[in-house]
């Protein structure tokens, strides 16, 4: 019997669950670096520009990234967010989705100089990842996934604009003491405004935290057992989370700006960074 | 069509000129309908600010502006010789440009100029004085302003000692509303800064003074309250902007008091605006964080710096206008072929009509579909015509060889002629816009500049 030569079919059922997610990200990704491209010449004297081009690009990747996500869920018939790279396009999208939040709010983009490298990143590494295999979950519902990562992923996003917005609460304050009003940081935005940003969003941000942690917690009991909360990863993540509720205590309770304030939302931000490798 | 402007500002008269020369609001449709009145003057502006009277025109054949200054408003001649300024045609519009977008203003980039040129144009548009060509002009100038103020810095600096102090309060506390003003002294910049402040949105102000009398009497004044100079540390916690212009010779705010004030307000920030020489506020206080302090030199200096930014900014400025006016001057000559266009296209239409009149006898009785296909191959030929000496007048009107062209196809199609004797009433209107025209003839009147489009 004559050997069939091998040949690498892919199938129509993969072809629309994985490729077309995939295809709409990569259109987000373009649309990102139209963005951050704009950004980068804003910031050397091309405002009329960063204000034309700028915004509608990375709108319009928002919503593409948005259309690559839900098609994503609803074509899944794994485990959703099982691989680091659907959760970095996560965490991208919910950035950029705060990002707006804080832009219609206050009428500033100056977050963007931080978000936008960062959700590029985030975009180009999960646009451009490969094929992982996911394993069929059996013990939790594919909701409390859901809702365990996208809460802990919207603190996470609050801790980043409250650490961002307390560097450039630092910068701008250099700025005043030096007297300089002029020059490369001209366009940030009142110092009151900077302080309000990242205080508001630390207060956004607690909330989502703590219940994504709650939800966590129930995921850990459900998959390892009563004594989940012994794993490092999981002591991380307490540890972050503790850091997380001084911050806010000395933010509301003692006033806590500037250096201080940006010391101690650069610690927590460490401790979410590691939390964030270490359950990834 | 030429356009006249005739002025004093600032920079030319004494404020008595000035004085004799401005118009009330009440006066000025006045003013208006007499200039519109002047022989030769077809569309006409007047505008009268503290710092200039003006007089745009759009005339035919030029018009003698200054007679109308004499006798409107009773100033002899050699009052005005040496003080007024006239500009015609390119230089005209240059000026108007350069007002609107405050590049002539006594502050230059200041925003009122504009809205003041708008409330001239708006009555002398009400009054019906201006509609073609001013029209053209001044929306041009206020497109030309909104692109100035977009892509030039001009209007975004302060360059008062008071207005430099709402700037760096707006970028300490964003809104000035709901922020508390302490005047601590009764220095008369303070209160002009305290002014500006109330001025830009801060509601409640306080006054301390070694003489309470002196700080009751500001705080009517300005709707305040009053507080006894004893109180002074226990109340200076509730101030977000203080400032000091007392005449102590130690500083009034240390170190140790910043320290304290600042736990009194859990950390937030307080902007201190010292006038007083010698200083009333230590500068070491600037160190703490979320203490601003500035005296009256980094005041002055912010200024400094801020008029520098602004004479850059007036650079770019006035690039943009030189090529606005050339842009200007192109679109106007463009219209300048037109009439020129509608004649050439009249009378070739008179020809086809009189042609196809000619051969309905040989042509017989036509039916709808025959009479259609008649016109629409007579048109066709018609239009083919004259395509090529439409577009060449029409590419060429901006060039040199614009006045050349532009009598060669009127001889060559015997328009003047034909205008003679088919238009009547329109003749002399179609030919002084279709042959003088491109010349733009300058005006009459003596001018010390004058311009020309072509030129």
């Amino acid at each position: 019997m004559r050997k069939a030569p091998f040949r690498c079919i892919m199938p129509q059922r993969i072809i629309i669950q994985v490729l077309m997610p995939q295809f709409w990200l990569r259109v987000a990704l373009v649309l990102y670096g139209v963005g951050l491209l704009d950004a980068l010449i804003g910031l050397w004297g091309g405002r009329r520009l960063l204000a034309k081009v700028m915004i509608p690009a990375v709108g319009l990747g928002t919503v593409v990234h948005c259309v690559s996500l839900a098609e994503g869920a609803m074509l899944s018939e794994t485990n959703p967010l099982s691989s680091l790279h659907q959760i970095e396009s996560l965490f991208a999208f919910l950035l950029m989705a705060f990002f707006f939040f804080i832009y219609a709010r206050y009428q500033t983009a100056s977050p963007g100089i931080a978000v936008f490298p960062l959700v590029f990143l985030l975009t180009f590494s999960s646009a451009f990842a490969g094929i992982s295999p996911q394993s069929p979950s059996t013990h939790v519902s594919p909701g409390w996934i859901y809702m365990h990562v996208g809460l802990v992923l919207l603190g996470y996003c609050a801790l980043f604009f409250s650490f961002f917005a307390s560097i450039l609460y630092l910068i701008q304050e250099r700025n005043l003491k030096a007297r300089g009003t002029g020059g490369f940081w001209s366009g940030l935005p009142p110092l009151a405004t900077i302080d309000e940003i990242g205080y508001r969003s630390l207060v956004v941000g607690f909330p989502f935290m703590t219940f994504g942690f709650l939800a966590g917690a129930f995921l850990g009991e459900v998959r390892y057992g009563a004594g989940y909360f012994r794993d490092p990863k999981i002591l991380v993540s307490i540890l972050m989370w503790v850091v997380y509720t001084v911050l806010l205590y000395t933010r509301w309770n003692v006033g806590w700006r500037g250096r201080r304030a940006a010391y101690l939302g650069a610690f927590a931000f460490l401790a979410a960074i590691l939390a964030f490798a270490a359950n990834t | 069509m030429n356009f006249q402007l005739i002025g004093v500002n600032h920079n030319s008269a004494p404020l008595e000129l000035r004085e004799r020369l401005a118009i009330p609001e009440t006066r000025l449709p006045d003013a208006i309908q007499s200039l519109v009145r002047q022989p030769g003057v077809e569309e006409g502006l007047v505008l009268s600010t503290c710092n200039r009277v003006e007089l745009l025109a759009s005339t035919r054949h030029g018009s003698d502006l200054k007679d109308f200054l004499r006798s409107y408003f009773g100033v002899n001649s050699d009052a005005l010789r040496s003080h007024i300024y006239e500009f015609e045609q390119r230089d005209a519009v240059r000026h108007v440009f350069r007002v609107a977008c405050s590049l002539d203003s006594m502050v230059v980039g200041e925003p009122q100029i504009l809205g003041q040129v708008k409330e001239a144009y708006a009555v002398a548009r009400g009054l019906g004085a201006v509609h073609s060509a001013l029209e053209a002009l001044l929306s041009r100038a206020f497109a030309v302003a909104k692109r100035v103020r977009t892509e030039t810095a001009i209007g975004s600096s302060s360059v008062s000692i008071s207005s430099v102090a709402v700037q760096l309060a707006q970028k300490i506390f964003g809104t000035l509303k709901d922020k508390v003003v302490y005047v601590v002294g009764a220095g008369k910049m303070a209160e002009l800064a305290a002014r500006h402040l109330i001025a830009n949105g801060a509601e409640t102000i306080l006054f301390s003074n070694r003489t309470f009398e002196r700080a009751a009497l500001l705080a009517e004044a300005f709707g305040g309250k009053a507080i006894p100079f004893e109180q002074l540390y226990e109340t200076a916690c509730h101030a977000d902007i203080v400032l000091t212009s007392t005449g102590a010779s130690e500083p009034l705010f240390r170190r140790e008091h910043g320290e304290r004030l600042l736990s009194q307000r859990k950390n937030r920030p307080m902007f201190f605006i010292d006038i007083a020489v010698p200083r009333n506020v230590d500068p070491e206080m600037n160190r703490l964080d979320g203490m601003f302090v500035y005296d009256i030199d980094h005041l002055q200096g912010v200024a400094s710096n801020n008029s520098a930014e602004r004479k850059k900014e007036a650079e770019r400025a006035e690039n943009i206008i030189e090529l606005e006016v050339d842009r200007f001057a192109s679109r106007m000559k463009s219209l300048a072929v037109v009439p020129t266009i509608l004649s050439l296209q009249e009378y070739c239409e008179t020809i086809r009509q009189a042609e196809i009149d000619r051969s309905r006898g040989k042509l017989g009785k036509l039916n709808v579909d025959q009479e259609a296909a008649v016109e629409a191959i007579t048109r066709g030929i018609i239009n083919k015509l004259l395509h090529t000496p439409i577009t060449t007048l029409k590419s060429s009107a901006a060039s040199p060889e614009a006045a050349t062209i532009h009598e060669m196809i009127r001889r060559i199609f015997n328009l003047n002629g034909n205008l003679n004797s088919a238009n009547g009433n329109n003749t002399q209107a179609s030919r002084d816009q279709s042959g003088e025209e491109l010349e733009y003839p300058q005006a009459n009147g003596p001018g010390p500049k004058t311009g020309r489009f072509d030129s």
